[in-house]
């Protein structure tokens, strides 16, 4: 850009300043399996994205679904009827999912990207562009998302560029429950509660173990003191409600002996199942 | 199966039943169980189904994918509809190569009240068209104490012979050794992904455990849950004795019906004394058309069954919470300690 020109390359920065998209790990899971089952030809794989746009400006992707299209050279072809067939049938169970642009796999924006998104910013006013890595190019598997930006040089539009935006993944409680099973290829049985307890404690004990490690460092000079920190962990430790031992132990028998009611009953109960059922089965008719 | 039938005809192959394998592990995929997850989620406390989409190779039925049904109404066209969007998602999903093949349907619960009529019936349908069908049950409020419950069931076979004939008097369950317990089998499930998805999953995840927290499972107030939980379990054992009180009821009017039929049979034999006596024929010592011979039909026992099951399937569930809470007291306790 010349210095005395006044026109100016402007990037329309305004909406695009807090858009942010969050995704949920389904979607992630919905690509990888569409990627295994692509049809032998294609090189990649593309699809809609839906979900909603909250109230702060951030979109949040829920859930996916592969669209059919051919791929040359020249030209992108998408199979759009498919397309509207499967938004009709996924609104039919949830009416509040809404486009809110599209995938592809691959590292990259291509050329037939843009056309792409051109056609998806005609259902949706600023589609979201997610691409996934399923080669692991850069040696990892990278999520981006990508919003289209319009150039204009004054007056004139020149071309849209696609701008990134920061993505965010979360996982729901439920599903972080789950997540030890989803990340190995195979597990042979489902862990019962009490498995799932262990492992959220062992989970606890080692964080205390860091952090005790982390204050004896500081104590002993080995580690430069961070405030902020040390702030953290008083607060923490206050945290502890400040009951005297009595009330405390009172109270902790006292919710013991709940729970030990409770067994007492269900157990009842499943003793007195069995007897009713020898009763009633073994009882001979004339 | 080929190899070894070369030296028989066709027609013989065709003949021999094949020996079904028995169903010993469902293998479910780490997609089905999210999107299970998060359709039973989003409508809960809406009760919600789908479909299970997969293969059946062996003695593992695999499961690939699902779908959700959409909220069906009682009403006459939107029946047509929902078998619509049934073969509309099936022809769409059969595009991009997903297994075509139903292997069975989840639906979601609460608090493990699933043991209904309707779920036998539908299994009943189920297995008229597939050989082999699963229902997974998914429990979101239980989900929420820190436990993936998911559940495989299949109806085990001897009860649904005994369904199909409709029969369910006291001595066929005897001499099938029928109890409550056999109603439903429930199979291991076992986890499997792509090995693209692990390398995403285990990429995603980030490294430090602060942010792998899932410490819902470490609060201490299970009381919410427990109340209900009870709850149900009364208004269950109040449905039972109900069931209990229609056997009575039967018994007594076997009885009342039997001791009529003696009475009955006595005044026959004294007439019959009387007529030899006078020389007549003696009538015959049974009537059909007497009303007090008719058979009472004894009640179906299916539902007492089913009740008996779900009563067990609350204790068993409250026996797990209280475990749990157990552990948390004493965690807690030790923490004061120190």
């Amino acid at each position: 850009m010349e210095a005395g020109d006044r026109t100016v390359l402007q990037f329309s920065t305004q909406s695009t300043a807090n858009l942010s998209a969050k995704v949920h790990p389904l979607v992630v899971f919905n690509i990888c399996d569409c990627y295994v089952r692509r049809p032998d030809q294609a090189e990649r794989v593309i699809g809609t994205l839906l979900g909603s746009v909250l109230s702060d400006g951030t979109v949040d992707i829920r859930n996916s679904y592969a669209v059919p299209h051919t791929e040359s050279a020249e030209q992108v072809a998408l199979d759009i009827e498919y397309h509207h067939n499967m938004l009709v049938s996924h609104q039919k169970v949830n009416p509040k999912e809404v486009i809110v642009g599209w995938y592809s796999t691959g590292l990259g924006v291509t050329g037939g990207s843009a056309l792409i998104h051109d056609f998806y910013s005609r259902e949706v006013p600023n589609p979201v562009h997610l691409t996934v890595d399923t080669g692991f190019r850069n040696g990892e598997g990278t999520i981006k998302a990508y919003v289209s930006v319009n150039l204009a040089l004054g007056d004139r539009q020149l071309a849209a560029q696609f701008q990134e935006i920061p993505l965010d993944l979360r996982m729901v409680e439920a599903e972080r429950v789950g997540f030890d099973i989803l990340k190995t290829t195979s597990v042979d049985k489902m862990p019962t509660d009490l498995e799932g307890m262990e492992v959220t404690m062992q989970r606890l004990l080692a964080l205390i173990d860091d952090i005790y490690k982390y204050v004896d460092d500081v104590v002993e000079g080995r580690v430069a003191a961070d405030n902020s920190i040390g702030r953290f962990i008083s607060d923490t430790v206050a945290a502890l409600p400040k009951l005297s031992p009595p009330a405390f132990d009172k109270l902790v028998n006292d919710s013991l002996q709940d729970q030990l009611l409770l067994l007492y009953l269900s157990s009842i109960t499943r003793t007195q199942l069995g007897l009713a059922e020898k009763l009633n089965t073994a009882a001979q008719i004339l | 199966m080929a190899a070894s039938s070369t030296a028989r005809s066709f027609l013989q192959v065709a003949a021999t039943e094949e020996v079904i394998s028995p169903l010993r592990v469902v293998q479910i995929e780490g997609l089905v169980i999210l999107k299970i997850i998060k359709h039973c989620k989003e409508f809960s406390p809406a009760l919600v189904t789908g479909q299970l989409l997969g293969l059946d190779v062996g003695s593992v039925l695999e499961v690939t994918n699902c779908f959700p049904f959409p909220i069906r109404e009682e009403d006459e066209e939107i029946e047509a509809d929902g078998a619509n969007y049934q073969l509309e998602m099936m022809r769409c999903l059969r595009e991009v190569n997903v297994d075509n093949n139903t292997v069975g349907w989840y639906q979601s619960t609460i608090l493990g009240s699933y043991q209904t009529v309707e779920l036998i019936e539908t299994f009943m349908n189920y297995q008229e068209n597939i050989r082999r069908c699963v229902c997974i049950i998914y429990d979101p409020s239980r989900s929420n104490q820190g436990v993936l419950a998911l559940k495989a069931l299949k109806l085990s076979d001897s009860f649904m012979e005994l369904y199909r004939a409709n029969s369910f008097t006291g001595e066929k369950l005897r001499e099938k050794n029928l109890s409550w317990v056999d109603i439903f089998e429930e199979i291991p499930i076992k986890v499997s992904n792509s090995a693209l998805i692990s390398a995403f999953m285990t990429e995603l995840e980030s490294d430090t455990p602060v942010t792998q927290c899932d410490y819902d499972r470490l609060q201490l107030s299970s009381n919410p849950y427990m109340e209900r939980n009870m709850e149900f379990l009364i208004e269950c054992m109040d449905d039972l004795s109900m069931e209990q009180q229609k056997f009575q009821f039967h018994y007594r009017s076997l009885s009342r019906q039997q001791a009529q039929q003696q009475t009955w049979l006595q005044k026959r034999r004294a007439e019959n004394m009387a007529r030899k006596a006078a020389g007549e024929d003696p009538l015959p010592e049974e009537d059909p058309t007497n009303p007090i011979f008719k058979p009472i039909p004894e009640p179906s026992r299916v539902e007492s069954f089913l009740i008996t099951n779900q009563i067990a399937n609350y204790c068993n569930q409250i026996n797990g919470v209280a475990g749990q809470s157990f552990n948390r007291l004493y965690l807690m306790k030790s923490l004061h300690d120190n």
